[in-house]
Order: C-alpha cells, then structure tokens, then sequence
C-alpha cells in the first residue's frame, strides 16, 4: 500500500486504458499488447512508457474534439461542422442534395463542401470515429440533423448521449451499435429525442438486460422501433426436462419474474 | 527485523502524524474533495501534508453514503448553480481526475434523467425567474406547459400543475459511494494521511482583537488538534497550521469546542455556527406498474421528491404516505424498505458555509450545505483549496457565500429548496 503510494503519477494509468481498450469490443489484445502489459507489472521504465502513450493518445482525442472557432467565425456553423466531420473521418450529406461527403481510405477530402455554405446536414455517419461530448459542440447548431450513425465510436459515452437533446426536434434515425462505453443511464436521456423512429442498441456489452431495455425504451419512445436486443435476451430459461405445457406457464412465469 | 512491522516498543496502530500542514476534520465527501484539491494544486510531492481525520470508518451515519445522489442546476442562486455545473463536468471527465495507477476505472453509475420540477399556479413566477437565471449561467433547462408535460409524460397525473422545468443535461443521479471511494483513493495515491479518530479538542493561543466598534474579542489560533483513537482514551495531538471543518451534520459540534457560540449574547463570540444535523427518511417503494425508464427525478410543488432507482420498477421517495396526492398515477404500490441520514441542515439560510471566522484566523469551513454537499463536493473542494494555498477564489466566485453573512445576519434564501 505504501509502495503504490509512493509512486503514483497524475496521469492516465497504462493498466486503465489498457482496461478499458479490452472492454471495447476487442476479443483478446494482440501478443504485442500482452506482453507489453506482463512487462509493465515487472518494470518502471514500460509502466511509465505505456503511461506516455495512453495519456499522449488522450490528448490526441482531445485535440480532434476541440472546438473549431476559427471555422465557424470565419465560414459559418455548417462549413465548420462539415469540416469537423470530415477531419474525423466521418462522411454526412447536406440536406437538399443527395450525394454524400467521405474522405478517401488515406483521410483525404475535398474542400467542395465549402460552396455551399448555407446547407444544413442532414445524415451524418461517425462510425469508428473518436469523437466524444466535447466535440459534439461543433455540430449543436445543425437542428436539420436527421441520421446519426455512432457505431463501434469507442469514445461515446452516456454523456455524449445525454447532450443529443439538442437534436430533439429533428433526429429520426440513431445507431449506435458496438459503442461500449454506454449504459442504461446514458440511454435514459434518449428520451429527448421525441422524434426518434429508428434506434439501434446492438452489441453494448454494458447492458445487463438486453432485453428489458428494449421493452422500457419502448415504452419511453412510443414512436421509436428499437433493434438490437431481443426480448428473450437475459431471460431466465426454464429447464429443458420440463414438459411442453410446464414449458409455457414456466416461460410466462419466468418473463413475470425478468419485470 | 528488516521488513517485517515488528517493533519491541508496543505503538497504537492508526495513529496520527504529530505534525500535519492541514487538517481536515470530517472524511466525508467534501472533506476528502478537498484533500484531493490542496494537492492537486501543490504540485510537488509532498509539498503539503494534508491529514483527513473521520470518526467513523463504516461510515454507517455519515450523510455521503446515505443521500439520494442526485445532481442538480435547477437552483435560484448563481452560486449553487455553478457549483454543481463545475461538478457535473468534473463528473463527466472523472477519469482524467481521479484515475490511479493499476486501479478500475471510474464508474459513478451516473443516469442521466433529469430533475423535473412542478409548480402551482402561485410560484409559476418563481419558477421563470429562476429558469432565467439558469439559462444565463449555462445550465440547459427548458420550461414545459401542461399540454406539453402530458404528451411528454402520459402517466402524471397533473392536478395543480402550472408550469414544469425539466434539466436536459448534467441532471440526474449517481452512487455516491463510488464518487466518496474515488476522491479517497486518488487523495491516498497522491499521499494525503488518513486517520480514523474523533477530533476532541483543539490546544489554540489567544490574542486579544479589538474590532472598529471597541470590542474585545478572544481571537484563537489553533496550534494543536487532539485526535481520539476509536475506543480508547487514548489521543494525538497533531501540530497544525491550518484546519477545514468539514465535519457536515457535526460541524457545530466543532465549532463550539472553540468557544464559537458560547460567549454572550450580542458580541461576535454568542453568534454560533447554525449548522446543525436534521434527519431525513428515504423510502424505497415497490410499483410494478409505476413509470419506466423515462421518470425524472420529480419534485412536486408541496416538496415530496421521487426518483427511479434501478429497472425493476423501485423508486425512492422523501414522504410515501403523500405519494398518493403525488403527481404520479400509482394504483399499487409498497414500501420495501427505508433508511435516514442527517442533512447538515444551515437553520440561517439553508446554503453553504464557506471561509474563515473572525475569531479562529486558521479554521476553513466548508459545511452546512443542507442537502447539497454530494453534488456541489468537488467544486467546493476547490474553491476551498484556493482560499487555503492561493487566498482568495479564482474558478468560482463564492465570496456570497462566506461566514460573515451569519455574523451580519444577512441570509441569502434560495427558492425551491429540498
């Protein structure tokens, strides 16, 4: 207790992110990482090397989400948000026109976006990108917004999901699949979101009760179709050596019982 | 022998250090909030030795623990308001602040619901005012008409509803345990000592003060603290430079081992600390048809509060026999369970405290929150942090909120108060 007292450090532990990289969907870290992790736990030098790293790819993070004042003063909300979106590798599609915005494999994009700059967006797809709550502040001024794809985003969280409210009068569709970070508390605030018709909650490893989240979101957004999560999922199943009628009182029984 | 604790001379366990630079009396949330800060701003290792000194280790009365944790900016006090929106987005970054090497990560459990507030036709008014002051300080509420109230939540039942409030973001609940174990753990990592004792006395040398009106005052300054081992006579004196009363529901208990309050009537010395421990009951009620996933935390205009706790259909309530008037359409429901806690209750003005006292010149207090300390903790352990190492406040601006208005007997009153 002393020792880990003795040395402590300030910033983002390695064992921590390596924690929380394992829980984002990652089904064993590669030998490279592993061993990296086992010589941690031996020597100062590696702990405080993978220390670096992780806080080092947290400020990285915090440097894409930062607020992009120069744009939106310069250029409008919308050139700046649609610049935001393609820096992060995401793609959108301005309301009124139909083709879609995407940077190339290498990142690369076009600056054509900037000839229309009274365009909202309409469909923005996030997938796989690092944005978080902060960044969010860049797009809050798109009320057009209707389609929002956040899936396997492993820095959405509950409080990304709590600031959606500001799309509360226009998103209809939201995914947001494989995000790991989000709990049943994050998905509480989706009731905001009066006009949601379209939500998808597969593959949130946080969720004890698949199933019974997808009956009380539901019942929150009468409107909404939730996928993702059957009801059967984290019901009780009764025993096999039943018989068929004890199956269905069982089963009724049993779904009593999971509410 | 060489690495074993052995010693031939018998010492108690648990001791004190004799000599701390500060001492924080009460190892609860805002007590070890503050721990957290002073070294989080002496950047030098150990740079400041800070002694966090709690009575009791199950912490079985402490009023962290036993809260509802819920966070709030629907106050009518810009001060309140900022403390807890400071604290909402230290809650929302906690693992860059309080993460500690080869330990879990942060995890508050922190639902995002919302508080939602309803008012009668009579303090509607109110309601407005305060919704425009919170806009102007940065929280994110909206107002709600009855029409709107009802489509939004079909299950209220709205008799003698004008007006509705409803926090869109940084509102809702959280475990305060997880929030206490936090701070505590990433305070230890950092060095702060704890001891598990009761502060018993104080050793002070007097000076004598004259203040502009020609009265003497007994002016203390505090050399020594005296802390008690659990179950024993036994006790240190710690040398000491500065100490934080953050003692919650005891904290008057504190101030009068100084002689705060115990002088005659009209001089500065008779006025004493109006904090002083109120109880509070909890009920956890079970409504298997009651509302999902999308229930607020209400606060009714009679005061009766009510929040979701968990998915199987429990909520938690201040005064269950009133739930029926309640604004909720309950047709069956039971009490499950029931626990009290005490509120650190200010009979002045039900708002913090927060400075120094004339009379004890190196006595911090940071107590009397009435309620509020869980979800104002972290900001107030800064604010206090910089009264101590920088003099004077320099995030938030808490100069409303210091000692003196119990002295000038000058209340600040909020609205709406629970």
């Amino acid at each position: 207790m002393s020792q880990a007292m003795k040395r402590c450090s300030a910033h983002t532990c390695a064992a921590v992110a390596v924690r929380r990289a394992l829980s984002s969907g990652a089904a064993t870290p590669s030998v490279y990482t592993r061993f990296l992790l086992k010589l941690s736990h031996y020597f100062y030098d590696v702990e405080n090397i993978l220390d670096w790293n992780n806080w080092l790819r947290s400020q990285g993070v915090i440097h894409k989400n930062r607020l992009f004042g120069y744009a939106q003063k310069n250029f409008g909300n919308n050139v700046a948000a649609a610049y935001y979106i393609l820096t992060l590798r995401g793609s959108f599609r301005f309301a009124g026109q139909s083709e879609w915005f995407r940077p190339d494999s290498r990142g690369r994009f076009s600056y054509d976006f900037m000839s229309t700059p009274d365009a909202k967006i309409e469909e923005v797809d996030l997938s796989g990108t690092l944005i978080n709550h902060n960044g969010l502040e860049n797009l809050v001024k798109q009320n057009k917004l209707q389609t929002l794809s956040l899936r396997g985003c492993p820095e959405v969280d509950d409080w990304f999901l709590a600031r959606l409210h500001v799309f509360g009068e226009s998103l209809v569709e939201l995914d947001l699949s494989h995000c790991s970070r989000i709990t049943v508390g994050g998905l509480a605030a989706l009731q905001n979101l009066r006009k949601l018709e379209r939500l998808d909650i597969s593959g949130l490893p946080r969720l004890q009760n698949p199933g019974l989240v997808r009956i009380l979101l539901e019942e929150m957004l009468p409107h909404c179709q939730v996928s993702g999560a059957e009801y059967e999922q984290g019901l009780i199943q009764p025993d096999s050596q039943e018989q068929t009628e004890g199956h269905h009182e069982a089963s009724t029984h049993t779904g009593l019982r999971h509410l | 022998m060489p690495g074993s604790d052995w010693s031939p001379i018998e010492l108690t366990p648990g001791l004190p250090p004799e000599r701390a630079d500060v001492v924080i009396v009460g190892g609860g949330v805002v007590g070890w909030s503050i721990a957290y800060w002073l070294k989080m701003k002496a950047r030098v290792r150990d740079g400041l030795r800070v002694l966090v000194v709690e009575k009791d280790p199950t912490y079985s009365q402490a009023s962290t623990v036993l809260s509802c944790g819920g966070i709030r900016q629907q106050f009518s006090l810009k001060e309140n308001i900022m403390l807890s929106l400071f604290s909402a987005h230290f809650m929302k970054n906690i693992n860059n602040h309080l993460c500690v090497v080869n330990e879990d990560p942060v995890d508050l459990q922190f639902n995002h619901s919302g508080y939602l507030f309803l008012a009668s036709e009579k303090s509607a008014h109110i309601m407005e005012e305060n919704y425009r002051t919170q806009r102007y300080v940065g929280a994110k509420v909206a107002l709600l008409s009855p029409s709107q109230l009802k489509e939004r939540f079909p299950w209220m039942n709205m008799e003698g509803v004008a007006l509705a409030s409803l926090g869109l973001e940084n509102e809702g609940w959280f475990d305060p345990w997880s929030l206490l174990n936090a701070l505590r753990r990433k305070a230890v990592s950092m060095g702060v000592y704890q001891c598990f004792g009761e502060v018993t006395g104080f050793k002070c040398a007097a000076n004598l003060a004259e203040t502009t009106d020609g009265e003497v005052l007994n002016v203390q300054r505090i050399k020594y603290v005296n802390v008690r081992m659990p179950n024993s006579l036994e006790y240190q004196p710690v040398e000491c430079a500065v100490v934080v009363n953050a003692a919650g529901a005891n904290s008057g208990k504190i101030a009068s081992m100084l002689g705060i309050g115990l002088g005659p009537k009209e001089s500065v010395s008779g006025v004493p600390l109006p904090v002083e421990p109120r109880k509070r009951f909890v009920y956890v009620v079970h409504c298997p048809d009651g509302p999902g996933l999308d229930t607020p935390f209400l606060i009714d205009y009679s005061g009766v509060y009510c929040r979701r706790e968990g998915l199987g259909g429990n909520y938690i309530t201040g005064i269950f026999f009133q739930m029926k008037h309640f604004a909720l359409t309950v047709h069956l429901f039971q009490v499950s369970n029931a626990w009290a806690g005490f509120y650190d209750y200010n009979t002045f003005d039900q708002n913090g405290i927060i400075g120094l006292h004339p009379l004890v010149p190196n006595m911090y207090f940071a107590t009397g929150f009435s309620g509020h300390g869980l979800q104002q903790s972290p900001a107030v352990g800064l604010a206090v942090a910089e009264l101590i190492l920088d003099g004077g406040y320099k995030t938030i601006d808490l100069s409303a909120l210091d000692l003196k208005r119990i002295l000038l007997q000058e209340p600040i009153l909020e609205s709406n108060i629970v």
